[in-house]
């Protein structure tokens, strides 16, 4: 999950599809994330460079619909239905996520297990 | 006669040729005549050119010719002034190790830095340009703010002449320092002498006179109101016990207040000349005028007339006539001091030369006043003009000379061909590298650090010189043990006594600076005695020397004023406004005066509540989706 300054950033990603529950009038996701660039990456617990200012899964409600879809905590967003999450303030996060007339957003994550996973199997 | 001249051969032995002229009456004077007249061409143009420039110069101060008018009569001897100052060398300035010189341009000979051809290029451009700087030929209003009185080579004016511009170029002295500086001091003197003449002193005090006059008239009234009833009548008079008394105890103090602040408000010596009249000032001496004549007039109709017989009512005439006079002059007050004090314009005053400026908050003035008002200002904030700190050192500015000739090549028409050589050549210039900005940044660079080097030797020579002395205790005995024998100086002694050490240092750092007209030894030396009789540290000394100090630091006391000349488009009696511009010109710089209104200020409110203030740590925010 770290990257080169200059060079594309590549990861092992995860697509995972939530589908919004309707609850009264929200639609909620059933998770929170924090980080942004314009947060504090240092008190970040999740991710491993602490100048990652990235956005990540810090709770996931249990029985949620993210939970649902196999979102778990500490994983970092790189995509929302297309776009990009690495480099957007807080606030761009929670309104790229909220957008009222989704239905459906399908996000791109990462987490430190899958590239493992990945170096596992190609060993 | 022959007999006559041997005798005098006799008696008269080495003084011989002198008398040889006395001697032979009628042969030797005329042989001398002729001697002279063989000489006079060269020698009586220039003394007729000086007696016609002379000549020309008396009727300019009392009148206003033409600018045209002035130009073709001068023109003529502006040519010959520079074809005779060519002929004739004049002798160089006196060396600046006396350092007591009167005008300006010690450092600055006419004759050293410029060729002829270029003088003859300034004088033409100069011409030009006071052509259209010239107020008269371009109808604005140029009137004249005098500061009573005016020597003409004070400290501040560089140039001998005063008040026609076009007057220096054809002259061809831009300095008081060149072959032409006795014809200069002649004219110099000769306006002087028409300043110092009668009718310039006695303008400075018509109006407070007549203000003073009238004011006393005014007091008195009140009194002869009172007074001509018991002269003329006394008998016929209703008595008039405790009432009248009353009045007049009234009347008494009002009378007194009346005189006091008479005194205190405007009994003061005017401090400078307007060019227009002063309107409120007119204002109110014609309405204390009215007040006084329609009083007076109703008196002399219905009391002296009649002869009224109501003594009480006559005192409270007097009486309501003292307390008319009192709102007459609280209206003075009003409009001649209060008025203006609260701020309403921002004044830019710029000077034309070096660029020095400041800005200045003023309330509501008449121009007129307004320059006053900026001059009081000036003399004490801005830094001493000097000359000698303009001009580009002459081996930047000397590489103007283009190096190209352009050839015709056989073409016919020359009027093209003259437009078409004139651009090549400012093409040509503009493409050809242009170093000058590099010297010139170098040789700050140089000065810079010149200057610093004398400095510090300057501040090392004072530093050590105020060591040799020192205050003599009182307890202490004046003469101690005859080992030491220690002499007892005064001020001025001791001064003169440590000067020595630090005269050459002081004299280095002058020259570098350029400051050297402004002080002279004897200068120096009162101010060494100055700052030693008031315990000052030699930094407090030097204080005078290391930085240019404003303009009335280097005034000569005297009680003749400076002359300034106000130029302004409008009539100088007109308020201030937006956007006005007036200058006020002096002989060789220009203080440019800009208006703008100070901003009208919304002021808001807004309350905080002091609990309000609350903080948080930055953390991590966390936001539920």
């Amino acid at each position: 999950m770290s990257f080169i300054p200059g060079q594309p950033v590549t990861a092992v990603v995860q697509r995972i599809e939530i589908r919004k529950l309707r609850q009264g009038e929200h639609l909620i996701l059933g998770f929170s994330i924090g980080g942004g660039i314009d947060q504090d990456p240092g008190q970040n617990p999740f991710s491993e460079d602490k100048a990652d200012k990235g956005i990540y899964v810090t709770r996931v409600t249990p029985g949620g619909p993210a939970e649902v879809a196999g979102l778990m905590m500490g994983d970092k967003v790189m995509q929302v239905n297309g776009w990009d999450m690495t480099m957007v303030t807080h606030d761009q996060a929670r309104k790229r996520l909220t957008k009222k007339n989704e239905e459906v957003v399908r996000l791109l994550v990462t987490r430190k297990s899958l590239e493992q996973a990945v170096r596992h199997s190609m060993m | 006669m022959t007999g006559l001249r041997e005798r005098v051969k006799v008696d008269v032995g080495c003084e011989w040729n002198n008398q040889e002229g006395y001697g032979r009456a009628g042969y030797g004077v005329a042989h001398l005549k002729t001697k002279v007249s063989s000489h006079t061409p060269p020698a009586s143009k220039i003394d007729s050119l000086r007696s016609k420039v002379e000549l020309l110069r008396l009727p300019l101060a009392l009148s206003s010719k033409s600018i045209s008018h002035r130009k073709s009569q001068l023109g003529g001897a502006g040519e010959h002034g520079t074809g005779g100052g060519g002929a004739h060398r004049g002798k160089p300035r006196p060396p600046a190790s006396d350092m007591d010189t009167e005008s300006q341009y010690s450092g600055y000979s006419y004759k050293s830095s410029h060729s002829r051809s270029s003088r003859k290029h300034r004088e033409r451009r100069d011409r030009h340009r006071s052509k259209s700087r010239d107020s008269s030929s371009r109808g604005d209003k140029s009137v004249t703010i005098q500061a009573p009185g005016e020597p003409l080579l004070d400290t501040e004016s560089t140039r001998g002449d005063d008040r026609d511009d076009n007057w220096g170029e054809t002259t061809t002295v831009v300095t008081g320092t060149s072959e032409h500086s006795v014809s200069n001091e002649d004219l110099t003197r000769v306006s002087k002498e028409l300043e110092e003449s009668f009718p310039l002193d006695c303008r400075r005090f018509l109006g407070p006179a007549l203000a003073a006059g009238l004011g006393l008239f005014a007091l008195v009234t009140p009194l002869a109101f009172l007074a001509l009833p018991q002269l003329l009548w006394r008998e016929s008079l209703d008595p008039c016990g405790t009432p009248c008394e009353g009045l007049y105890v009234s009347l008494a103090f009002k009378l007194l207040v009346l005189l006091i602040s008479t005194w205190a408000l405007f009994l003061r010596p005017p401090r400078a000349t307007l060019p227009r009249f002063y309107v409120f000032r007119c204002l109110l001496l014609a309405l204390v005028f009215l007040f006084v004549a329609s009083y007076w007039l109703f008196y002399g109709v219905r009391v002296l007339e009649p002869r009224e017989r109501d003594y009480r009512g006559i005192v409270g005439y007097a009486a309501s006539l003292v307390d008319a006079l009192l709102f007459i002059q609280y209206l003075a007050l009003v409009l001649l001091e209060v008025r203006h004090l609260q701020p309403a314009f921002c004044l830019k005053v710029l000077r034309t030369t070096d660029g020095a400026s400041r800005f200045y908050n003023v309330g509501h003035l008449s121009i007129q006043r307004a320059a006053v008002w900026v001059l009081d200002q000036y003399y004490s904030d801005f830094p001493v003009y000097n000359p000698a700190l303009l001009n580009l050192p002459k081996s930047i500015l000397s590489k103007k000379a283009s190096g190209f000739k352009v050839y015709t090549l056989g073409e016919e028409n020359n009027t093209n061909n003259s437009t078409g050589q004139s651009r090549a050549m400012i093409a040509a210039a503009a493409r050809r590298r242009d170093n000058s900005h590099n010297e010139y940044y170098y040789e700050e660079a140089e000065m810079d650090r010149r200057v610093r080097k004398r400095k510090a030797r300057l501040v090392v020579a004072v530093e050590e010189a105020f060591t040799h002395i020192k205050r003599l205790q009182d307890d202490e005995p004046a003469a101690s043990s005859p080992k030491h024998p220690r002499e007892v100086m005064d001020p001025r002694e001791a001064a003169q006594a440590i000067f020595a050490p630090m005269a050459r240092a002081m004299q280095k750092y002058l020259r570098t600076t350029r400051q050297q007209p402004y002080h002279s030894m004897e200068s120096i030396i009162n101010h060494l005695q100055f700052c030693i009789t008031h315990n000052m540290t030699p930094k407090a000394f030097l204080e005078r020397y290391l930085s240019p100090g404003p303009t009335l630091q280097y005034q000569r006391e005297n009680s003749r004023g400076r002359q300034w000349t106000l130029v302004s488009d409008e009539p100088v009696t007109s308020a201030l406004r937006q956007g006005l511009v007036f200058s006020l010109r002096r002989l060789d710089f220009a203080l440019v005066v800009t208006v703008t209104p100070l901003p009208f200020l919304h002021l808001g409110e807004e309350f905080i509540d002091p609990k309000s203030h609350k903080f948080v740590m930055r953390l991590q925010s966390e936001t539920s989706v």
